[in-house]
């Protein structure tokens, strides 16, 4: 059986096909389906008393009369808590974020940073219990200006106990979390061969990543008496290792669940919610259950880093381009939740599309301030950095007076190049040749499908309405490099179905029925004889979860090592029946054969009833397959009122084989849209004392249906050889760019470049005041 | 205090705190299709018909339902099925959080609308927000549900 061909098999069956989700039915009856709907009707209500100051030591809490109420089961403080520091970064050991979180400690570090546990019977007597802790502190001076942190006299953490696993530049004596820094090529002589040098600045905001389901967990010990974590985690197996080192317990005792996901986008790779409830669980013995309130979703868990970039890029007069240079700054907040890894995922790969340059540089650090922890969203550094890299592509295109399509097309990648990665290009070229590259498709197929001739660069519509269209390009990364590590196990049962066990997290995204999809393509069975489970640490196998955007492209491959593995199981049982050697024996849709003899593989399941066949798959990411993305805009900008409308927006994608052609143009179009709420309405800002004025939905506005433009879906027809059946990842490479495209397309339609992000109507209504003004 | 509600045609007994939502009364009993998104009247999800009409009932007291005729996804199962399969079809369920309320929504729409536009559609599910689809093929299953170009 092959599985991997050089090609797509002409006939697919359950590949490459809409194939609705194995869940769908039950998620859209309203099913009791999620944590909070499967919670122990009599779980503790776990709540967490929150910091009202932004940096201040704790000097005494007085839970008294707080214990004293009705109900209240226990108050916990820093006292209470082992003395270990985590990061709460969801990611392989040993962790590249900074150790630098206790679940409790005696410093507050921002607004809404936790001070004390309670659990109480109901809900209402842990809120009256909460007001009842007093609390004395000692307000330290807060940083709250990540731009000059490192200046600061103040230090975020300057606990001798804060660590980092391995050199990440750590240096908190200089509110430095990390710093990352790297050449690639000789870049100084790229810029001294450039007839045009540019040097923007370019700042991307605050963003959450807003899924609908809030951060949720709940507890207990079971009959083994092992902690039981159930939670809506990307992350089981890390929640795992942190629940178990935070509570300085074996992790032989966690076990840790999870059910369906309402939505993460990275926001559940950083563990928030998980260990609350586990500490109260542990000193109790009682099942425990925490909720998180949309509030404290805002402030209590992860956002995107806000970045400020400093980008240079040198060109020729006819549009080659030759070095980049990249400076950044970006905020971590008050702990280092994947502090050093967003600004490598930034530097490594945003420049690397554009491979023929001489060379470019990277610089980033990444600063604590007292405000709260940035860490994973959707796109996770490339976002910010395709942001500042793609929009002074577009200002070169405009100096050059040259289309911005055009340029592109003479810079980018081709397919059979070797991609310029700024960490390690010290790689041979089976990791970083480009097997799979349709850029030039993309670029092509978006103009026609915006009609970018038509508009380009943009046109007054005479009614006070000036139109423009905006391109940029994405690229993402399939996984982590020699890190991303997914297994899958697949059990052969009566009746020739087959369990499919894999802790890859569908979140949404579908990976569960596409995972499917995959197993029962190489196995060459209906998909209804694939039944799926995802994911518990006692049962499914390792994965690292689902981030990176790793799971069709990781755990894709590991699906198709189990089949091929159980698939060889399975020839040589039936070689054992008819007498015969393996390699006599022939399988093909649902049948084994052995010359006239033949035996179905659903009578080959009752024939095994006793005998459990099961064989469990791996893989490593071992390539660099990263999927590509244009993304071009129509807006129309009211010269009146300053706003923004995105008419139109065109994405086009490089993710090598479609596994589900459906949840591929769905996973596009919410990816479009995000992108397009951070360009234009999505903006997390502090007042002046830092506290945050955006922290419910009213005050932090997701596109709704009424702001969302007609977004068109292509894919290029593309086959990565390294991914199962051609497959590349899909999951974060359709954020990026939107918000480029948005922002070039308003500079076409009216003249003015915007920056920083969001671009709000009164920005616009303002610059094109000044630019009248002006004449 | 007790009241009265009539929940999918079946009368109950409940007891409520006097400052209780409708959200928490109805999960607390088992209505578990009532989703808690945002907690503060902005999502949508927690959606539910009063007397058909939709309303956010995490912001609705419970004692304001008595003797009032309630109406979750878990009611109108039949119905549901029919929209969640056009939804499902189009790939638009995703992490499928938003979708029960969207359902009950729609289901309300489709009683009160004749032949609505699809400006019609955005403006009566504009609170039903939706982080997951970017809401296009959502509005192509709910065309079909409602047989509307």
């Amino acid at each position: 059986m092959k599985v991997l061909e050089k090609k797509l098999p002409d006939i697919l069956k359950v590949v490459n096909q809409p194939i609705p989700k194995k869940d769908g039915k039950k998620l859209t009856t309203g099913a009791a389906v999620y944590t909070d709907d499967l919670a122990p009707a009599d779980a503790l209500v776990v709540k967490v008393l929150r910091s009202q100051h932004n940096f201040a030591e704790i000097l005494n809490i007085d839970t008294e009369k707080a214990e004293k109420l009705e109900g209240v089961e226990c108050i916990l403080t820093y006292k209470d808590v082992p003395d270990v520091r985590i990061t709460r970064a969801g990611q392989t050991f040993p962790e590249p974020s900074p150790l630098d979180w206790k679940i409790l400690d005696k410093y507050v570090r921002f607004i809404g940073d936790e001070v004390a546990v309670v659990a109480a019977k109901t809900q209402a007597q842990a809120d009256k219990a909460m007001r009842l802790i007093k609390v004395d502190y000692r307000v330290l001076e807060p940083v709250l200006d990540y731009k000059t942190a490192d200046q600061s006299e103040s230090i975020v953490h300057f606990e001798k106990d804060c660590s980092a696993n391995y050199d990440i530049g750590f240096q908190p004596e200089k509110n430095i979390a990390a710093h990352i820094s790297f050449e690639m090529g000789d870049y100084e002589k790229g810029f001294r061969e450039s007839d045009i040098v540019l040097e923007r600045e370019y700042e991307t905001q605050a963003t959450n990543p807003a899924m609908m389901e809030p951060v949720t967990t709940f507890t207990y010990m079971d009959e083994y008496n092992r902690m039981t974590v159930v939670s809506a985690t990307q992350v089981p197996f890390h929640v795992r290792r942190m629940v178990a080192n935070s509570l300085d317990i074996p992790m032989s005792r966690v076990r840790v669940k999870k059910p369906r996901i309402g939505g993460g986008f990275g926001l559940k790779q950083t563990a928030a919610s998980e260990f609350f409830p586990a500490l109260v669980t542990l000193k109790t013995g009682k099942a425990a259950k925490i909720y998180y309130s949309r509030k404290e979703v805002f402030l209590a868990t992860t956002r995107r880093h806000p970045f400020v970039m400093k980008v240079k890029v040198g060109a020729t007069r006819d549009g080659k381009i030759k070095a980049f240079d990249f400076e950044t700054i970006s905020d971590t907040g008050a702990y280092g939740d994947h502090a050093s890894t967003v600004l490598e995922a930034c530097g490594e790969k945003v420049m690397a599309m554009y491979n023929k340059v001489d060379g470019y540089r990277f610089d980033g650090r990444a600063v604590y301030t007292n405000l709260p922890s940035s860490g994973a969203f959707r796109g996770y550094g490339k976002t910010q950095g395709l942001y500042a890299v793609e929009s002074i592509v577009n200002e070169l295109a405009r100096e050059l007076g040259m289309d911005s399509t055009y340029l592109r097309k003479k810079n980018v990648i081709k397919k059979g190049e070797n991609l310029l990665l700024g960490t390690h290009n010290d790689y041979d070229d089976n990791i970083l040749r480009q097997d799979s590259c349709a850029l030039d498709f993309l670029i092509d197929r978006g103009k026609e499908m915006i009609k970018w001739d038509e508009y380009y660069p943009g046109k007054d519509m005479g009614n006070g309405k000036f139109r423009g269209v905006g391109m940029a390009l994405s690229i993402q990364a399939s996984g982590i490099l020699n890190i991303d590590s997914a297994n899958a196990t697949l059990k052969f049962n009566s009746d020739g179905f087959f369990t499919l066990l894999i802790s890859a997290t569908d979140m949404g995204t579908g990976c569960d029925t596409i995972l499917s999809q995959m197993a029962a393509e190489a196995l060459q069975v209906p998909l209804e004889n694939i039944v799926v489970y995802s994911s518990d640490t006692d049962v499914t196998p390792y994965d690292d979860g689902s981030y990176a955007s790793s799971s069709t492209y990781v755990t894709g491959r590991a699906v198709i090592d189990a089949s091929v593995k159980i698939m060889e199981k399975l020839k040589k049982e039936v070689s054992e029946i008819f007498h015969a050697e393996i390699d006599e024996i022939e399988y093909g849709n649902g049948v084994f054969a052995c010359g006239q003899e033949k035996i179905s593989i659903s009578d080959l399941g009752y024939r095994l009833n006793c005998k459990q066949v099961m064989a469990t798959g791996s893989h490593t990411c071992s390539t660099e397959a990263p999927p590509y993305k244009s993304g071009f805009a129509l807006v129309e900008v009211d010269a009146e009122t300053g706003k923004v409308d995105v008419l139109e927006f065109a994405g086009v994608v490089d993710c090598g084989t479609v596994i589900n052609t459906n949840l591929c143009i769905v996973q596009t179009q919410g990816g479009i849209l995000q992108g397009i709420g951070m360009a234009l309405y999505e903006d997390i800002n502090q007042d002046f004392a830092g506290r945050e004025m955006n922290d419910s939905f009213m005050t932090y506005k997701i596109p709704s249906r009424k702001d969302t433009p007609k977004i068109m879906v292509d894919f290029a027809k593309s086959y990565e050889p390294t991914g199962p059946f051609g497959a590349k990842s899909i999951g974060e490479v359709v954020i990026n760019a939107a918000a480029p495209a948005v922002i070039d397309a308003i500079d076409n339609a009216i003249g003015i470049r915007f920056r920083k992000l969001p671009v709000s109507p009164e920005q616009v209504f303002f610059a094109l005041n000044e630019k009248n003004k002006r004449g | 205090m007790i009241i009265n509600l009539k929940v999918n045609g079946e009368n109950i007994k409940v007891e409520v705190k006097e400052d209780e939502y409708l959200s928490e009364t109805l999960r607390k009993n088992g209505y578990k299709s009532i989703k808690r998104g945002c907690d503060k009247s902005t999502c949508g999800a927690c959606t539910v018909l009063v007397d058909s009409q939709p309303v956010l009932s995490c912001s609705y007291f419970s004692h304001r339902a008595e003797g009032k005729s309630i109406t979750t996804l878990e009611g109108v199962q039949a119905e549901a099925e029919k929209l969640g399969e056009y939804i499902v079809n189009e790939g638009a369920d995703q992490c499928g959080f938003c979708t029960p309320s969207l359902a009950l929504s729609t289901i309300a729409m489709k009683k009160e609308l004749d032949n609505p536009t699809e400006e019609d559609i955005k403006h009566y599910i504009n609170g039903n927000l939706c982080r997951c689809t970017g809401y296009e093929a959502q509005m192509k299953g709910i065309k079909k549900y409602l047989e509307v170009e």
